[in-house]
């Protein structure tokens, strides 16, 4: 028997084509908002695996550092790392911010998540895993190892509040959960551009203190300048990072900190629960709706256009049953019809959507899985879409290929 | 079950009714249709507008149900005050050949697969259905344009295609409704011959639905239908030769 449907679309290839290729171009955003998910997702391990840590020690009842801001005393890491099970604690910050890049280049501001690390060396928590050019931070001051995602090269000199920092080390796929690349540089610089304020706060908050009669005391000698010197010191940080022994259960280090040292503290399960359950689940929401509406959309330009198609047969369609085209016959080829457009549009999206995905801004992971799923919807909602077409179809009377 | 008769083959009509409606409003659009056309012969069937021309086509094409009298095709009672066939779709596709006033070809089918196509609906081989085919088109001088497609033929070799779709099933009877309508004397003219040459090798009745003047000349016999009755009279029966 003759594949009705396949001498249709040979015969109008380029209606299916062009059609196709519209349609494929819906299904490549499709699959790209749902590789705009996976890449959130994956940002949130990413951020999770480059961070080295199996706990997260945050201020009291927040859920930082990623989520909320987090507060607590540079000086606790000491006694976190003297605990058993305990291999290395360190301190950590983290600021979103613009980053300036200055000097010969043109000026650019890139947002980045500036990560403040201890001076530990490579391998202890929160240190870049790798580098793809230039070398670690070995200063102590004025170092920066840029993520390549924020286009900062060798040499670069970035701006980071009142400091300049020269780019030594460049990394890769270090990124906030936000997508944002990230920029080392030491922990000391990095509290200083968290916390310290500019100069001319500073005076004002030093004309302030040295106003109030309860801190500048004629017959207290040195307990302004020690008010003074305690405003301008940064001895916070917004996370200590643990590393714990291998085999050692991460609840049972997380406990006794809990209780005893009185923070909160986030083993690696819960801290994902919260990058992905609470961070981005309003992004993966909207993501979903976004995958919703184009579904709808698809669904309908499918139908439409295999209505189209349809009508633009009812006279053959009539001679089809007039001598004696089964009903099924018919309505089989509409529906390989509509399944070929699907087809070809969902070919057409996964080629688009794999090369624009690299060009968008922020990651894209076009996942087998998702691809399979996408594929699995383009087909239902093709043979859905064809109902329509094929009711269409099964009603037009033989008796019009006769007229009168 | 159908009801097999002793008479010949062709079809035959007696006392054939179609009324639309019920009560008050019923229209009775065919009341009393006698025709009977034998193998190898192709008859007239004129009629005015709104004189039950169609409405007979298409209860001699099994599309819609007469109300009253017999049809009797091949030799087949195949309507009684009932239908006698159960599956109309295949007395269509098997046992009516259709001719209309545009070819009506299925323009993404080449013209080979045009005319295969109802074989194969059949469930004839692809092979076997298209060497029938071929054969229809060299009958009627087209077999050149066997691979071309529909919008790639001129009027006349359409409409030749569209009597070969007709013919390939070998069905007892052929409608042909209007054939020559669109096309010009000469043309119209040929398209009869076919249909008379076509009638004659294939042992088909033959009814032809028309309106042209220049064909009706040339059939030996007419069926007049008004107001739903026919009425038989000899043609001219002029030589298409």
């Amino acid at each position: 028997m003759i594949s009705l449907a396949g001498r249709d679309i040979l015969h109008a290839w380029g209606k299916f084509l062009f059609t196709g290729i519209g349609l494929g171009l819906l299904i490549g955003v499709t699959l790209t908002m749902a590789g705009v998910y996976r890449g959130m997702v994956d940002d949130a391990h990413v951020l999770l695996d480059n961070s080295g840590a199996d706990l997260w020690v945050v201020q009291q009842d927040t859920l930082g550092p990623y989520a909320e801001s987090s507060s607590l005393y540079d000086d606790v890491y000491r006694s976190i790392r003297g605990m058993d099970g305990v291999a290395r604690a360190a301190n950590v910050t983290y600021l979103t911010m613009q980053v300036r890049r200055t000097g010969g280049l043109a000026q650019r501001d890139v947002r980045a998540m500036v990560v403040g690390i201890a001076p530990d060396g490579p391998g202890h928590p929160g240190w870049p895993g790798f580098l793809v050019a230039g070398r670690h931070l070995t200063r102590g001051h004025y170092e920066a190892v840029a993520d390549v995602a924020s286009g900062f090269s060798l040499g670069d000199q970035l701006q980071i509040r009142r400091n300049l920092f020269t780019v030594v080390g460049l990394t890769r796929r270090m990124v906030s959960s936000g997508g944002d690349p990230m920029v080392f540089i030491p922990l000391k610089d990095a509290q200083e551009a968290q916390f310290l304020k500019d100069n001319d706060a500073i005076v004002r908050q030093r004309a302030r203190t040295a106003a109030n009669p309860a801190l500048n005391r004629p017959n207290v000698p040195g307990l302004l300048d020690a008010v003074l010197a305690a405003q301008t010191t940064n001895p916070s940080v917004n996370a200590v990072l643990v590393q714990l022994n291998p085999g050692v259960d991460a609840e049972a280090v997380a406990e006794p900190i809990r209780r005893w040292k009185r923070f909160t503290v986030y083993t690696r399960a819960q801290m994902q629960e919260i990058l992905i359950a609470k961070l981005i689940a309003t992004s993966a929401r909207q993501i979903a709706m976004f995958l919703v509406i184009l579904a709808i959309v698809s669904a309908a330009v499918v139908a439409f256009i295999i209505y189209t198609l349809t009508l633009g047969k009812i006279r053959e369609i009539a001679v089809l049953k007039l001598i004696g085209t089964r009903n099924r016959t018919i309505a089989a080829m509409i529906l390989k019809q509509s399944v070929a457009l699907g087809a070809i549009g969902f070919i057409v999206g996964k080629i688009a959507a794999t090369f624009w995905a690299p060009v968008f801004p922020k990651y894209v992971l076009l996942v087998p899985g998702d691809a399979l799923r996408g594929f699995v919807a383009v087909m239902v909602i093709c043979v859905v879409a064809s109902l329509v077409a094929i009711r269409a179809a099964l009603k037009v009377d033989p008796a019009e290929a006769i007229g009168g | 079950m159908a009801e097999q008769t002793t008479e010949e083959p062709g079809i035959r009509i007696e006392g054939l009714g179609k009324r639309y409606g019920r009560g008050d409003t019923a229209v009775d659009a065919l009341r009393q249709v006698n025709m009977s056309v034998a193998p190898g012969e192709v008859v007239g069937l004129i009629g005015p507008s709104g004189s039950g021309k169609t409405t007979l086509l298409k209860c001699l094409g099994a599309i819609i149900e007469p109300t009253a009298g017999t049809m009797t095709l091949g030799g087949e009672v195949i309507y009684d005050n009932g239908w006698r066939i159960n599956d109309l779709r295949a007395l269509r596709r098997d046992r009516i050949g259709f001719v209309f006033q545009a070819p009506y070809l299925i323009p993404f089918l080449n013209v080979t697969d045009n005319i295969a196509l109802l074989p194969m609906l059949a469930g004839q081989p692809n092979r076997e259905a298209r060497r029938r085919a071929r054969e229809l088109l060299d009958a009627l001088d087209v077999g050149h344009r066997a691979l071309a497609m529909p919008s790639q033929l001129s009027g006349g070799e359409q409409q030749r295609v569209a009597i070969a779709r007709g013919l390939v099933n070998r069905p007892p009877v052929i409608l042909a409704d209007e054939p020559t309508a669109p096309l010009d004397s000469e043309r119209a003219l040929a398209v009869i011959r076919i249909l008379n040459d076509m009638a004659r090798q294939f042992e088909t009745a033959i009814i032809v639905v028309t309106h042209d003047e220049k064909i009706i000349p040339t059939f030996r016999r007419i069926y007049h239908i008004r107001d739903g009755i026919t009425y038989e009279e000899q043609g001219e029966g002029r030589d298409l030769h």
